[in-house]
């Protein structure tokens, strides 16, 4: 069996993927980290033949504890659950942000850590407690304050720190969900966006939307490390 | 060490839109080139539709050398610097931005070659702009036609000619100069939503046509038509229907065995032998080792940026300021398309602009160039107005609110919701001009990883330019209100920051003293040096630079096959 030491082990391999491999609870030992319970539901689930949905294996890589407590409840206020259906929070937007500072956002880690710290201290002195423990209009408030640059302990202030977890926010919520975020398409849900299609017909451009597809780009195999060869090259 | 290579007859700097089309005439003719490119070879397994990677990561460029030289941008000499870009506009690869670009493939318009003596005939010397050092090219558009069709032709080009030999056809663009045949292609399809502002622009006398694109409408050259899946806009095709240089131009050059690709190849300076007053080849590193290519003919096909760049670098005794600079011309003349003043439309329904490709759209030229009557107006030139079928998610999340709406929050999910399909924003190209004090040196302070300096650009727009994107945006929301829009919003000019189309720095012209290069694109002071790209245009025109780039390119090859004793070995 595969084990994550393992050489031979796929490292490419979809969640979805190696989870119809070797079954949700060998993949959850895999991952190591998901409730004993969950695991054993979704083993007895696949041993009916029922339709199992991959687990959250969601390990915090980049984010402390703390921050990502923090930087979750920040992103369900900015994009918040509501009548309007499913928001940030399910979207899993602070696990895409969380997973990014390890890569291609690495160079705002520092700007994250000094940027929840400060919200904390900012609302533990305006609202007397953190963030993460304030009602959703006191959450609003100080966000609000933020976004108007008028708290203060933020470098070099509350506005950029604002902006950039209102970018990421909405890039978790809306990218394509093989990074982490978006879960269950529920961004792309919230605007119709009608899915992506590789080829688009005549008619799936006229002003009605046609309905819509759902898959990630990296479903079709051409475009992952086992693409095989579409080796264009004379 | 250096390593000395065999000598080549050409080495061509750069592998990208230009000098993959640059390859082509010379490799057909016998002649033995090298071509060197800093990328490699990107495949269609690399362009996934992915938005976060290709417009928000700047995929595949963010690791390569283009990222390690972003040229840095003050208004003028005096002005505290811009923020440096993230991420270069351009990419390296074999194709190079060919590979990822909007592919529009556009014809200049008969008056951007002739601004001076036509503005002059038509409105008097005193409204060719104040300071600005536009010159006449050495040629008319009747010049560069027959390597537009070879371009349009051997490169690919979808679209609906307006004027065949005079013969206007009102179902492309009237105002384009006489052309000797159509496109190889028809036009990429209109949408419903393309049609219906095409309909509003005949509803306001204005004329309306589909664009010319580098890209198959139908299959051409054995490789199939564009699929419209929406992932055009700074990503490759993952069927090869754009025709970037790489899947073009450049493999028919490959069959000849008369092209060496060399990738991963980073050009460091241009040899010169003060005895013989010529350029001998090009120093490049590639893993770590440096190499000399020895050539009869050096042919510089970077970007505007770094065509600059490596001449301020390569400086020896007989050029103490960068070759082919004893006139100080190089980086001089230096302008970035004004594509500011934006306008984006709000509708009230969908307009499922969700596929498709920003080279499939609508045009209207009458505001474009000098197609109409500038007499009580304050500036020249015009702009060329373009609305296209392009959506991604991530984009139409971080949409305009129009006021209607918070940035955050539930009232802006509600908004978002309704209209995140029910935007436009007009993509606007407008002419403009090089003036004295716009410039391109060596930045006195930043650096690339190899130590030496990058383009420092000096930059602003101008009265004439300012004027003209305001009355374009008039027009734009004009166009948009009678398309059904229930609101415009208009965007600031811009600065002129690094750019995906940047002009000038090595002009052409017959004035040694004015220009860096000659009517054929080869220096005035260096015999054996050819420029081509961009950086030899002294006019943008109202349209896109690539296909102008890649015809000049042509014939300046081909004069160079022509003539190879006289050139060559001089």
């Amino acid at each position: 069996m595969a084990s994550p030491t393992d050489d031979n082990a796929p490292r490419d391999v979809s969640r979805r993927a190696l989870f119809k491999q070797v079954g949700a609870a060998s993949a959850a030992a895999i991952a190591g980290a998901p409730l004993a319970s969950e695991a054993a539901m979704a083993q007895e689930r696949a041993a009916q033949g029922q339709p199992v949905a991959a687990p959250q294996l969601e390990a915090l890589e980049s984010l402390t504890a703390t921050e990502a407590d923090t930087l979750e409840a920040i992103v369900a206020r900015l994009i918040p659950s509501d009548e309007n259906g499913p928001g940030a929070k399910e979207a899993r937007a602070a696990h895409y942000i969380d997973r990014a500072l390890t890569g291609p956002l690495r160079s705002s880690r520092e700007a994250y850590a000094a940027g929840l710290a400060a919200i904390d201290v900012y609302a533990q002195s305006t609202k007397g407690t953190a963030f993460a423990r304030l009602g959703t209009a006191d959450q609003d408030a100080v966000l609000t304050d933020m976004e108007k640059n008028v708290a203060t302990g933020f470098f070099p202030n509350a506005a950029a720190f604002f902006n950039l977890v209102r970018a990421h926010a909405v890039q978790g919520t809306f990218c394509d969900p093989y990074y982490g975020g978006n879960a269950n398409f529920v961004g792309w849900d919230l605007i119709s966006y009608p899915g992506l299609r590789m080829t688009v017909g005549e008619d799936e451009q006229r002003m009605k939307a046609p309905k819509a597809v759902r898959q990630s780009a990296y479903d079709e195999a051409m475009f992952t490390m086992k693409g095989g060869t579409h080796d264009h090259r004379p | 060490m250096t390593i000395d290579l065999k000598k080549t007859d050409v080495v061509i700097v750069g592998l990208g839109a230009v000098g993959g089309v640059a390859a082509l005439p010379l490799a057909r003719a016998g002649i033995e080139v090298v071509g060197l490119e800093a990328g490699s070879w990107l495949t269609p397994r690399d362009f996934a539709p992915d938005e976060l990677r290709n417009n928000f990561r700047g995929w595949p460029q963010a690791a390569q050398k283009a990222n390690s030289e972003i040229p840095t941008h003050r208004p003028n000499a005096s002005a505290p610097y811009s923020p440096r870009l993230p991420i270069h506009p351009m990419m390296n690869a074999v194709g190079g931005t060919s590979l990822h670009y909007w592919a529009q493939s556009w014809r200049l318009n008969p008056w951007d070659f002739k601004v001076v003596s036509e503005t002059t005939r038509r409105y008097g010397v005193s409204r060719v702009p104040k300071g600005s050092t536009v010159e006449d090219w050495p040629f008319g558009l009747e010049e560069i036609e027959p390597y537009y069709d070879k371009v349009e032709h051997e490169v690919g080009v979808s679209g609906q000619a307006g004027n065949i030999g005079g013969a206007i056809d009102p179902r492309g663009n009237i105002f384009e100069g006489p052309r000797k045949r159509g496109y190889p292609m028809p036009p990429l399809r209109g949408t419903e939503f393309t049609d219906r502002m095409a309909g509003a622009a005949r509803k306001l006398g204005w004329h309306a046509f589909p664009g010319p694109a580098a890209i198959n409408s139908t299959t051409y050259d054995e490789r199939p038509s564009c699929q419209y899946h929406g992932f055009c806009n700074r990503g490759g095709c993952h069927v090869s229907a754009k025709n970037s240089t790489a899947v073009s131009t450049i493999p028919k050059a490959m069959e000849t065995k008369r092209l060496q690709v060399v990738t991963q190849a980073v050009a460091t300076s241009v040899t010169y032998d003060d005895r013989g007053g010529r350029v001998t080849g090009v120093v490049y590193v590639r893993g770590g080792q440096e190499y000399f290519q020895p050539a009869e003919v050096v042919l510089l096909a970077s970007y505007t940026y770094e065509n600059v760049r490596l001449l301020l670098l390569s400086k020896s005794k007989a050029f103490p300021s960068g070759l082919s600079n004893n006139a100080g011309q190089v980086g001089r003349h230096y302008f970035s398309h004004h594509t500011g003043n934006p306008v984006t439309a709000l509708f009230p329904f969908d307009l499922n602009n969700w596929y498709g490709l920003p080279a499939q759209g609508v045009a209207v030229d009458n505001w474009a160039d000098d197609n109409f009557d500038h007499s009580a107006l304050d500036f020249i030139g015009g702009g060329n107005l373009w609305v296209y079928s392009d959506r991604r998610p991530i984009a139409a999340a971080n949409m305009s609110t129009f006021g209607k709406a918070p940035s955050w929050g539930g009232a802006w999910k509600s908004f978002i919701k309704t209209n995140a399909d029910r935007f436009n924003v007009a993509y606007l190209q407008k002419t403009t001009l090089p003036y004295e004090d716009n410039y391109l040196d060596l930045d006195p302070v930043a650096k690339d990883p190899m130590g030496f300096p990058v383009i420092r650009i000096t930059a602003d727009h101008k009265d004439n330019e300012k004027r003209m994107g305001a009355f374009i945006q008039d027009k734009m929301a004009q166009w948009f209100m009678a398309g059904g829009a229930i609101a415009v919003e208009k965007g600031p000019t811009g600065t002129m920051g690094p750019s995906t189309h940047a002009y000038g720095g090595t002009r052409m012209g017959d004035n040694r003293e004015t220009n860096v290069v000659n009517r054929f694109g080869f220096s005035h002071e260096v015999p054996n040096l050819g420029i081509v790209g961009a950086s030899v245009m002294g006019t943008s025109g109202a349209h896109n630079p690539t296909l102008t780039a890649q015809a000049l390119a042509w014939r300046t090859t081909e004069h160079l096959a022509a003539n190879w004793n006289a050139i060559a070995k001089g």
